[in-house]
């Protein structure tokens, strides 16, 4: 417990630290604050224009959220499909990982061609980039089951689906929750940028425009937001993690990305 | 003097009439367990493996037959036959008569490591069976906080774990495990048990209280069981029949009937007859190791 407070205090005091020294060097070197502007401007900008801020953090955080949990409904039923039957993903995995290493980005100018700007290629972005490491890892784990602890089920008669039930999903939990993690942070990115590239409303937009008018502490004030709001949704899930699949925390850096 | 009641002809292995019963009526009466010359070959062409020779192999209903012999012979293939994890290669597998692939018979089973379920508690793992089988799956719902529970915790009492049904499986050691695999293996009453290598990570002493318990389960309950073991002792204290198998690829080139009565004392294997018995059993091993 007492090296973990003292590795607690040393990040704590790296991050203060961090700050500390950008606002010195700006000071010192004469930074103009067009180009960067100090730590202390920026949360004076921050809390002045919060009032403001807010909807368009709720916003960000909306389509997020709604493309995060489309992502999982859909990597999730995948993930099984191809996980629970040993042809299919050795089928299917090829094109899986194919499909997860195209630049996701590159989505944003189709779904904006086909919906239009606004709020809804935000949602499909934050979804489609967050569906595959799901599915991946969904599958990985149902295909890495023991399958000396399915044969415990098999030899008292157990189903298909009890199998799946009992033995495969639980197993599969640990890779299931770790993946989330990677998924949430994937998919607030996404929403991010489908906002900068096509809408009025959200942190991404607000930057943007923020940008464009030369309000550069405006522009660093959303890029704190969005750091916090990351950190909170990632320590979210990380957190969810710890308390659903505490059995298997014994292998930490299980998730495939 | 041998005490071994039949002695059998190694080249015509398996005998398989229980000598207890009258001829006719064993001929009628359904046996729990028949292997008509099955076979299991693993791959194909050059890669194939026979892991056991076309094997023929009786039990009676509420038998108890003890398979001994070295390692790599075909011991836990014939469990995984009879619990149709493996279909035979050649030749039938029929439990209580029909196809093993049906699996109409209730049976219960610890594997030879103790594959309990980590994210559960010793007290959810042993109950897995009662969820799983019927009749006892249709009231888990109900039963879960109440009879089932009970069930469980008696039996974990019953091998010294009452006070680990809250534990995970990680916090016992190899020997606690084995006692909750046997646990779960006995939970939901089966008709038919089947036994790999249960107590090989026990000590002495808990081996043979173990033993004693799993002779009273018996014969309360009178389930027809088929044992894997290494341990001619226990062999010799548990089990009505022992069948020595070859070396791979195995067989079983003799089946005796053990003849004490039961139930039997665990100093019994110290006695001179119980000791000749296995010295002979070890010295038919010793001789188709090689
Ligand atoms: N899945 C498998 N594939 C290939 N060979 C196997 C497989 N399972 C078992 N064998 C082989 O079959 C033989 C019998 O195995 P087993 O029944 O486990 O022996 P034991 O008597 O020690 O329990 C062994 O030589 C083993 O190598
Ligand atoms: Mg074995």
């Amino acid at each position: 417990m007492n090296e973990k407070q003292r590795i607690r205090m040393w990040s704590f005091s790296l991050i203060a630290g961090f700050f500390l020294m950008w606002e010195l060097l700006c000071i010192v070197l004469g930074v103009s604050d067009l180009v960067l502007p100090r730590p202390s401007e920026i949360l004076v900008t921050l809390w002045t224009k919060f009032p403001i801020l807010w909807p368009h953090i709720l916003q960000t955080l909306y389509s997020t959220l709604i493309g995060f949990s489309l992502g999982v409904c859909i990597g999730v039923s995948l993930g099984v499909l191809v996980g629970t039957s040993k042809v299919a993903y050795s089928v299917a995995y090829p094109l899986l990982v194919g499909f997860s290493s195209i630049p996701k980005v590159a989505v944003v100018p189709i779904f904006v061609l086909w919906f239009g700007s606004g709020t809804t290629p935000a949602i499909l972005t934050a979804m489609v980039i967050c569906v595959f490491p799901i599915v991946v890892n969904i599958a990985t784990g149902l295909a890495k089951t023991e399958p000396d602890l399915e044969d415990v089920l098999k030899t008292l008669g157990a189903s298909k689906s009890e199998i799946l039930w009992n033995v495969g999903l639980p197993r599969t939990m640990p890779y299931f929750f770790a993946s989330l993690k990677v998924a949430i942070t994937l998919s607030f990115v996404g929403a991010v940028l489908s906002e900068t590239v096509a809408s009025n409303r959200g942190i991404g937009n607000v930057m943007m425009t923020a940008s464009s008018n030369f309000q550069v502490s405006l522009v660093f004030a959303g890029l704190i937001i969005l750091a916090v709001l990351g950190v909170v949704l990632y320590a979210l899930f990380s957190w969810l993690e710890r308390r659903v699949t505490g059995w298997a925390t014994r292998d930490t850096e299980i998730a495939i990305t | 003097m041998n005490i071994l009641a039949h002695p059998a002809d190694p080249a015509d292995p398996v005998e398989t009439v229980s000598p207890t019963a009258v001829p006719s009526a064993a001929a009628t009466r359904i046996k729990a367990v028949e292997l008509q010359q099955a076979s299991v070959v693993f791959g194909t062409g050059d890669r194939a493996v026979t892991a056991l020779s076309p094997t023929k192999l009786t039990l009676e209903q509420g038998d108890f037959v003890a398979l001994v012999g070295p390692s790599g012979c075909g011991k836990s293939t014939i469990l995984r036959l009879v619990t149709s994890l493996i279909t035979p290669s050649s030749g039938a597998v029929l439990v209580g008569g029909r196809d093993a692939a049906i699996r109409h018979l209730r049976m219960g089973m610890a594997f030879q490591n103790p594959t309990m379920l980590p994210w559960l508690t010793i007290e959810q793992n042993v109950m897995m069976p009662l969820k799983i089988v019927k009749p006892f799956k249709n009231t888990f719902r109900q039963d879960r906080k109440g009879a089932f529970r009970d069930r469980v915790h008696t039996l974990l009492g019953q091998v010294g774990l009452k006070d680990f049904a809250g534990h995970f499986p990680w916090q016992l050691s190899g020997g606690m495990l084995q006692r909750a695999n046997l646990c779960r293996a006995l939970v939901h009453d089966p008709d038919l048990l089947l036994l790999d290598e249960p107590f090989g990570a026990l000590d002495q002493f808990t081996r043979e209280e173990l033993w004693q318990i799993l002779q009273d389960l018996y014969l309360d309950r009178k389930p027809t069981v088929l044992l894997v073991t290494h341990d001619l002792r226990e062999a010799g204290f548990l089990a009505k029949r022992i069948c020595v198998m070859s070396a791979r690829p195995g067989r079983i080139i003799s089946d005796e009937v053990v003849p004490l009565p039961q139930p039997r004392a665990i100093e019994t294997i110290y006695s001179p007859e119980f000791v000749e018995m296995t010295q002979t059993l070890r010295a038919l091993i010793a001789q188709v190791r090689t």
